[in-house]
């Protein structure tokens, strides 16, 4: 900023730099690519369907839109919505405490994706609660202090997830700074980082295992191959591998749909990135077999392996934990890229049959009517995070996430991150984006 | 790190610490004890008194008065805080009603975030509408499944017995325990109801079993009831077991405070360890 000695032409210039931003976010409002796709078309489907479902559900109660029961209070929008969604979002405290915290610099290009990603999941699936609770307006009670049910689980979850998700949003927030130009505020934001990851990362620790710790009252409800007093660390390891194999899918649709953001040496780092990810997912998903066995002969559970419950156990442990543990073993012995892929997605749906084990499909496996989503719970649902998707991209296509910082941004104090790029400074290309 | 970074973040840490204090299972430890109901199955007759009572005190519509609702064991609704069943037993036909069972330590009670859900001094539990955020945990966390949620309404309330905590206040006992004429339910002092079931059975030990349930089940419960069948000829649940529900989660919430001050110290001392400028 220059420095004008004269007040009139200090206010002209302030009007002035002030009409230039609006125009700037006017036309970054705009849609960057081709408005009638068929994503866009699906997408604008799925939320008018959603919204006007909505409407019902906050017009005529729970009931009308969904299969909820007295016998069943919790559904899909908690089983899956929340307590799945936050462990595949997982990867934004685990990337950040292996950037920031070991200071593993081959996994900075990635950091500031994964960050926005569970940024987004918190904003998108932790608040689709509120479609689920009863009495929204009341949710800033346990907030304001006017009564702490300072014993509840759920007390402790709902403040982790508020405080996260600003801790999520300093995280990211100095791409939002670089994207408006704000170079002061970027340097101030920057700052913040480490006390951000900090904070995140113990948040995360507790909520993640407090999700879990949520069923421990549910003792005589969930069956007990599933129920255990163990099952906050096992949410919280597995939340570990659930969030890397989130970053290796996501790291993969976004190299191709992205393409054009994201630098040749990212995209040449990007394969040895997604290597050391599988070699995490496979070293703590060794440690969550042997800790689910042990809970398994611990409790003295053989009664049960030879019942329908118990089949369906082995298959959420045996195929969707000890298959892709071997493969992403094996992947990363012989660096077959596609092999890890396979087993991250093999893990992700191991993560969520866990997940609704734990919370629906195992909760009250004794119950003669038992529940299941309804259409519009599933509509719902998928319009969430179809809503987040559409709110990535608009992210990504604006704001330096894939995309290098502007040059300005680069004099930060990250030592490895400067030494990276101040050696091309010289030959600085602009990625276009063309997608929208 | 600098002095800065340490500032930012302990002040970051002291504000979640706010969030969750110490955590820790309510303790029953009120000067004074807890008010109960004593219900004997064995002078039940079944006439339903207590189930048109207590919807006539609390503003719902009159119960079906037919017969036929014995033909199947009712659950409590959103519309029925205390229902009467029938059960075929050894001994045959017996009655028993059903309604909140008023713990000790209350699971629903621990899982409220907000204390909508209440544990008073004098041992009723009750709900209340003003803090209530609707998210069902207690209904989720309640081993009886007693707490009722009205889905189909977009202003819901939890329906259950409050032991008629407003004709308390007014000195009066709850109404079912007033309405029934065979005084097959007794309101009182729950060490007074104790020492009466334990008379009851000492003198009667044919007619009663061994046992109150409700002495210890889930840790102790404010309703207590007689019978002359093993409880699970009567629809009870008698694998809960006698350790208070909060108890389960005691563990976790003792390991937040810990993990709160000793992770982030340990993260600082990690990040300062990895730093490479400035060795």
């Amino acid at each position: 900023m220059e420095i004008h000695t004269d007040n009139g032409s200090k206010l002209a210039l302030v009007l002035s730099e002030g009409r230039r931003f609006g125009r700037f976010l006017v036309s970054e409002m705009k849609p960057k690519g081709k408005i009638v796709t068929p994503f866009n078309v699906f997408a604008a489907v799925v939320l008018l369907v959603a919204a006007v479902l909505l409407v019902i559900r906050f017009t005529r109660g729970l009931a009308a839109t969904t299969n909820l029961s007295q016998d069943f209070p919790w559904g899909i929008w908690i089983g899956f919505d929340v307590v799945t969604g936050v462990a595949f979002a997982g990867g934004a405290y685990v990337i950040t405490f292996m950037v920031y915290i070991l200071r593993l610099e081959k996994y900075h290009p990635i950091v500031r994706i994964t960050v926005l990603n569970g940024f987004l999941a918190y904003v998108f699936y932790a608040g689709a609660l509120l479609f689920d609770l009863g009495r929204p307006w009341n949710v800033i009670n346990p907030i304001i202090g006017n009564s702490f049910g300072v014993s509840s689980v759920m007390f402790l979850v709902a403040w982790h997830f508020m405080l996260y998700m600003i801790a999520e949003f300093i995280e990211f927030s100095p791409a939002a700074a670089e994207w408006l130009g704000w170079r002061r505020v970027r340097k101030l934001l920057g700052s913040l980082t480490l006390g951000a990851v900090i904070l995140g990362i113990t948040l995360s620790t507790l909520h993640q295992s407090g999700l879990g710790a949520l069923f421990l009252m549910a003792k005589n409800k969930i069956h007990p191959l599933w129920y255990s007093e163990f099952i906050p660390i096992l949410f919280f390891v597995s939340s570990i591998f659930a969030g890397l194999s989130m970053v290796i899918v996501e790291g993969t649709v976004s190299q191709r749909v992205f393409r054009r953001q994201i630098s040749p040496e990212h995209r040449a780092a990007h394969d040895e990135i997604i290597i050391g990810l599988a070699k995490v997912c496979a070293g703590t998903m060794y440690i969550y077999f042997f800790l689910k066995i042990l809970v398994f002969i611990h409790g003295q559970h053989w009664n049960y392996i030879n019942t329908p419950m118990g089949w369906w156990f082995l298959v959420e442990i045996v195929g969707f934990v000890l298959i892709p543990v071997r493969l992403f073993t094996q992947a990363v012995r012989f660096r077959n890229l596609s092999l890890i892929k396979v087993a991250a997605v093999l893990t992700l749906i191991g993560i969520v049959l866990n997940r609704l084990n734990v919370s629906i499909i195992a909760f009250k496996w004794y119950a003669i009517e038992h529940y299941v989503p309804s259409w519009m719970e599933l509509e719902i649902t998928l319009g969430v995070i179809v809503a987040e998707i559409l709110v990535l991209r608009w992210i990504v296509n604006r704001m330096p996430i894939l995309r290098e910082p502007p040059g300005w941004a680069l004099d930060r104090p990250e030592p490895a991150r400067k030494q990276a790029f101040v050696v091309k400074e010289g030959e600085r290309k602009e990625w276009t984006v063309t997608s929208m | 790190m600098n002095r800065r970074d340490f500032v930012k973040t302990v002040g970051g840490m002291s504000v979640a610490a706010l969030g969750t204090q110490n955590a820790r299972a309510e303790e029953a430890a009120a000067p004074k004890e807890f008010v109960g109901v004593l219900v004997d199955t064995t002078l039940c007759v079944g006439c339903r008194s207590c189930e048109f009572a207590c919807a006539k005190v609390h503003g719902f519509p009159e119960p079906d008065p037919s017969p036929d609702v014995f033909k199947e064991p009712r659950q409590t609704s959103t519309k029925q805080w205390s229902v009467v069943n029938r059960f075929e037993t050894d001994k045959g036909e017996m009655f028993v009603k059903k309604q909140c069972m008023h713990c000790n330590q209350p699971a629903c009670a621990a899982a409220c975030a907000t204390k909508a859900m209440l544990k008073t001094e004098d041992g009723p539990v009750i709900w209340r509408a003003d803090k209530c955020m609707g998210c069902r945990f207690c209904m989720l966390s309640c081993p009886f499944d007693v707490p009722k949620f009205e889905y189909d309404s977009w202003i819901p309330k939890i329906q259950k017995c409050n032991l008629c905590w407003d004709r308390l206040q007014e000195g009066e006992k709850p109404a079912c325990a007033e309405a029934c004429p065979v005084e097959a339910i007794k309101f009182g002092e729950r060490r007074d109801l104790i020492e009466m079931a334990r008379a009851r059975i000492a003198k009667n030990p044919d007619t009663y079993v061994q046992e109150i349930y409700g002495e210890h089940d889930a840790g102790g419960t404010g309703y207590l009831y007689l019978a002359s069948v093993p409880f699970e000829q009567l629809g009870f649940r008698t694998d809960l077991g006698t350790v208070a529900y909060p108890e389960y989660t005691k563990d976790f919430l003792y390991a937040v405070p810990v993990i709160l001050t000793l992770w982030p110290a340990f993260l600082l001392a990690v990040s300062n360890a990895t730093k490479k400028d400035n060795d």
